[in-house]
């Protein structure tokens, strides 16, 4: 009984927080509007997230390669560094570029089907795989533990009651589907996992059908009923998978010997074959790269160059196989990470658990671009200092629930539990910022910190446009260890001063962020 | 059965009895095939029928002095060369013997690199399919859980095999012993990149797992730090692994020590371990090993990952209070005596308790390894040493598919199942590797057999059926077999439904009275020998089809 008492609580507590998150003044979610949105209809929608999971926190300083800054990048890892003329330009954009393993998702980006966004994390961070797993996919706050996933939560939005009456006529085909992955929290709805797994369609054979004494009120009883939602679901979900893999084709190519893509090309496969699952999960493992992510002699090769390879590949084959199939306005992809890497390398030519990395969202729907600027690198660099946080991961889901999924306000809020910033990610009929507003507000924001580095007081020079507005201090693992401000401003030059209260020295970040719209400037605080 | 009902059982939240209060007060109870049972099934892999009637007859306090003495169960003669050929020798290791002694810098074909691997899973899937009557075999999977590494990434077996023995050899031991052996393992150097750790560049790798996987863990009440973690690592800066010595080991090399002062936070009391002359940086070792098992919290999580293996994954705030505070105190007090608190929760009211029994969902060891101890299924024996791995195999492949891929799991967390929260164990059972245990029963019992990537597995159901009391009578035979597999009795309805199985299509029950007793008369006979087998078979498949048969 705790654990249920707990998913309870936990959803209810949020319900009621007085959330204020972003700088988007939010109101609470009513009970009327949660009641609202159980009574609601189901959207109808034949959009398909595919979310691939790079296991083990990806180095995104690699995989995005700061030319604006190839100096200070090149002195921070000149170990493991990608040279200069071995970088992958992309079309528009002279300031960052793609590691030279890369080219798929480089001619992804020419042909306008790539939006990158820079430096995701969230307040606090935790280094630990596991439990920054668990964050980005329950998408809880740092210091708080959910006992269901986004996914799991926004597909019991969409299909309330589940799994209670599921399959049904409307709704034939499993909800989720994980193809050789597993991520068990992030599918897991307040009553059910919300996903199936599947390794193989072969697999599915006939079903028992079999003993059905009622379940005791207790442990057993709890996992007997457990392990028979799975075979009924199964059972029902089976010949519909089986179905659509035989009904699929692919038209496109895919390279050989790439994970990745065998697992894509199915998925392909899936979709072309009428399955009108909504979400699937893939994955590659073994960007946890601590030591020897580049080879002795050639940093452009190597461990994390073979993984980055897979994924471009992979991704590359598989959207031309979707625009053959005339299936590609219908997908969208979606890469996440735990966590990213440190600035600095170590001396064994690899890099430790860090904060903020890029996320890549491709697709024919997206609107091309990158989203926040690269890394800063502070110029008296520590293994210990990390990359800044720009975006809030879940800015990202609420971007993509917005606007691919055309998830309405009260809804994203009772998913995420707060109301986040959103991204100009998609282009969609269900909204209307686009990535060209949406940098024009990013310039209306101005932050000036002056002395800098600081030693007991700095001044902040903050002009902004009218709006609610946060200044944050961050410390350099990422912890917001300071609200500088929080609060509406008229439009104008506003000043703050900044007190040093014993900060340890090292390399901060101050963090403004108004509406949609946010700023991170470096801020050195020295002794 | 309604549909209706099928459906409303498959909800996953549903209002709960209160969860047990029961503590660590010795069991005085009955001991019955229930209680016999669950102690052998949640200590060992499988069961078969002359291990419970073993416990039956020595009772509760002689069973589980047994399965503790692991003096029983010492390490089976190591992995053998089953994999080279006449033509492509292993130059270091004749076909028929060992290789965890060759020496690691003598270069052997390519493929069999991988090959000693895979005799390596082999083998500890054969130990574990051959166990004696012991928990060392369970124990040794916990440990390498706790301690996880993956073969798969080290580039040589040598050093693997010997990580599994200090892990087996101790699994009943002293834990502060074992933390201290795995911190300095070749084998562990290797993994988290210990060997690569020195003061000019600390790599945070290891310091970072040895506090949250192994000593203290992510519990409510564990508060080390960021600087925790890069203080401990500078601590373990220095250690290297030694390929010259066989087998393979570590040394401490004082000039990629730092030697400063390393201070930890509040959480171990503002512990500060002084700067020293760098020769002398491993007792720094000895002093931080210290610092984490003197804290409350290093043996609680031991304790909380015990009871989450061997009794439920779900410690209620009663269990918190009554067994694993009592437990990580005993644990503590007795110098990180694993055998003694193992053998303290085996005894305990609460390891008993009714509410704690049948609810652990079996791993895909405890489900394979059980299936052919209870239905007897023959794997080839030593007079082929290449076919026995082969049996061997089998499982190991049918284990990993479904979950459970041994000496290989994906993380260094272990497998998700014990750790993944909420869900834990049920993470064993999801549409995939159900269809896959569901393949099996349908084929294990059937003339083709199981085929796992070519190799097979055959079972003679009439040897389980002989075992019972009295097989003559189909309701009584269904009855038993039920109690036997799934430990937890069913109602009369569902008991016709698998009698449905074995009286297929009749009337009444006397014709499986007819032919089983004519077939115990005619063993040699092929028409009651097919007409018994093909019953039997139909009625063990649905069996072990069901929810109950995946619990333990």
């Amino acid at each position: 009984m705790k654990r249920r008492q707990f998913i309870k609580t936990s959803a209810a507590g949020s319900i009621l927080a007085p959330a204020m998150i972003n700088g988007m003044p939010v109101h609470t979610p009513e009970p009327e509007s949660w009641l609202r949105t159980l009574l609601q209809p189901q959207v109808d929608t034949d959009h398909v997230l595919v979310v691939i999971y790079l296991g083990g926190g990806n180095d995104g300083m690699n995989t995005v390669i700061p030319l604006d800054n190839y100096a200070a990048y090149n002195a921070a890892r000149s170990n493991i560094a990608i040279p200069q003329n071995k970088v992958l330009a992309l079309n528009g954009n002279n300031k960052s570029g793609l590691h030279p393993s890369m080219s798929g998702i480089q001619k992804l980006y020419n042909e306008g089907k790539v939006n990158i966004i820079q430096g995701v994390s969230y307040p606090n961070p935790d280094f630990s795989h596991f439990r920054a797993t668990d964050i980005w996919t329950s998408a809880s706050d740092s210091d708080r533990y959910i006992s269901t996933g986004w996914a799991g939560r926004y597909l019991a939005e969409e299909y309330p009651g589940f799994p209670i009456g599921y399959p049904n006529s409307k709704n034939p085909d499993p909800l989720a589907l994980q193809i050789g992955a597993n991520l068990p929290l992030m599918f897991l709805g307040p009553n059910a996992p919300m996903s199936m797994n599947v390794s193989n369609p072969d697999i599915f054979k006939e079903w028992p059908a079999g003993v059905n004494d009622t379940p005791g009120n207790d442990y057993r009883g709890r996992e007997v009923a457990y392990i028979r939602n799975i075979a009924r679901q199964s059972k029902g979900y089976a010949d519909k998978i089986v179905e659509a893999y035989l009904k699929g084709n692919n038209i496109g190519n895919y390279p050989a010997a790439n994970y990745l893509g065998d697992v894509l090309k199915a998925v392909a496969r899936l979709i072309k074959g009428g399955l009108q699952t909504r979400l699937y999960l893939v994955q590659v493992y073994g960007f946890d790269t601590h030591s020897d992510q580049v080879d002795a002699t050639d940093n452009t090769v190597g461990a994390h160059a073979q993984l980055l390879q897979v994924l471009s590949d992979a991704v590359y084959s598989f959207q031309k196989d979707l625009e053959a199939l005339k299936l590609d306005r219908r997908v969208l992809s979606m890469t996440f990470s735990e966590f990213g890497r440190r600035i600095k390398s170590n001396s064994s030519k690899g890099t430790d658990h860090g904060v903020a990395a890029p996320m890549f969202v491709m697709g024919s729907q997206v609107q091309t671009g990158i989203i926040g600027k690269n890394p800063d690198i502070p110029s008296n660099l520590s293994v210990n200092d990390n990359v800044a946080m720009q975006f809030d991961f879940r800015s990202v889901y609420s971007s993509i629930l917005k606007d691919w999924f055309c998830v309405p306000d009260s809804e994203r809020n009772n998913i995420l539990f707060k109301n986040f910033q959103t991204l100009p990610i998609v282009n969609n009929n269900c909204s209307s910022t686009g990535i060209e507003d949406y940098h024009q507000n990013q310039e209306k924001l101005k932050l000036a910190i002056l002395p800098n580095p600081m030693v007991e007081r700095t001044e902040l020079s903050v002009t902004i446009p009218n709006g609610y507005t946060r200044l944050h201090l961050i410390d350099p693992e990422g912890r917001f260890v300071k609200t500088i401000f929080e609060g509406k401003l008229e439009a104008g030059e506003h000043r703050f001063s900044l007190e040093n209260e014993g900060f340890a020295p090292g390399n901060y970040y101050v963090y403004l962020q108004q509406t949609d719209a946010q700023r991170t400037e470096s801020l050195v605080i020295a002794k | 059965m309604e549909r209706r009902d099928f459906i409303q059982a498959g909800v996953r939240s549903r209002s709960m009895e209160a969860p047990p209060q029961s503590g660590l007060n010795p069991y005085t109870g009955p001991w019955t095939r229930t209680q016999a049972m669950h102690l052998l099934r949640r200590t060992m892999f499988g069961v078969r029928k002359n291990d419970l009637d073993w416990a039956l007859s020595q009772g509760m306090s002689a069973s589980v002095n047994g399965l503790l003495n692991d003096g029983l169960d010492p390490i089976p003669s190591p992995p053998l060369n089953m994999y080279s050929t006449t033509a492509d020798p292993d130059p270091t290791t004749p076909y028929g013997q060992t290789w965890v002694n060759a020496p690691v810098l003598t270069q052997i074909p390519a493929q069999y690199y991988q090959s000693r691997k895979d005799s390596l899973k082999m083998w500890w899937t054969g130990n574990i399919i051959n166990q004696k009557r012991t928990i060392v075999e369970k124990m040794t999977l916990f440990w390498f859980n706790h301690f996880a590494i993956e073969l798969d990434q080290i580039p040589v077996a040598q050093p693997v095999y010997y990580y599994y023995k200090l892990l087996r050899d101790n699994c009943l031991g002293s834990f502060t012993k074992m933390l201290r052996a795995v911190s300095v393992d070749p084998t562990m150097l290797y993994y988290l990149n210990g060997q690569k750790n020195s003061a000019t560049a600390p790599d945070e790798n290891y310091g970072r797992e040895l506090q949250e996987l192994f000593a203290i863990g992510k519990g409510t009440d564990s508060h080390y730090t960021e600087d925790d973690v890069k203080a401990a690592a500078r601590v373990l800066t220095g250690y290297r692994i030694n390929p010259l010595v066989n087998p393979i080991g570590y040394y401490f090399d004082s000039t990629m020590h730092d030697a400063n002062k390393k201070d930890f936070s509040s959480f171990y009391g503002n512990k500060s371990i002084a700067a020293r002359p760098a020769i002398l940086g491993e007792s720094e070792l000895d002093e931080m090993l210290t610092m984490l098992t003197s804290n409350t919290e290093c043996a609680r999580f031991l304790c909380r990952k015990l009871y989450q293996f061997f009794v439920y994954y779900e410690i209620s705030s009663d269990a918190e209070q009554n067994v694993i505070r009592p437990l990580a105190d005993q644990l503590r007090n007795s110098g990180y005596n694993i055998r003694s608190v193992i053998d303290t929760l085996l005894r305990s009211e609460h390891f008993y308790d009714q509410a704690n029994l049948g609810c652990v969902i079996k791993n895909p060891l405890d489900y394979a390894v059980g299936l052919l101890k209870e239905f007897s299924v023959a794997l080839p024996d030593a007079s082929n040493i290449q076919q026995q791995y082969f049996g061997w195999a089998g499982i190991t492949i049918l284990s990993a598919y479904q979950g459970l891929n041994l000496a290989d799991p994906p993380v260094v967390s272990g497998y998700q199942p014990w750790y993944q929260k909420p869900q834990y164990h049920e993470i064993w059972i999801n549409s995939d590797t159900l269809a896959s245990r569901n393949n099996v029963a349908a084929t294990l019992f059937s003339e083709a057999g199981l085929d796992v990537n070519g190799i097979k597995y055959y079972t003679d159901p009439t040897i389980f059926t002989k075992s019972l009391k009295d097989p003559s009578d189909a309701s009584l035979l269904v009855q038993e077999a039920v109690e036997l597999l799934y430990n937890y009795p069913l109602s009369v309805t569902s008991l016709d439904y698998l009698k449905s199985f074995l009286i297929s299509g009749l009337p009444d029950e006397s014709y499986w009275t007819t032919i089983w007793t004519g077939f115990l008369a005619n063993p040699n006979d092929p028409n009651y020998r097919s007409a018994v087998m093909q019953r039997l078979n139909a009625l063990y498949s649905e069996i072990v089809s069901q929810a109950e048969y995946h619990l333990s």
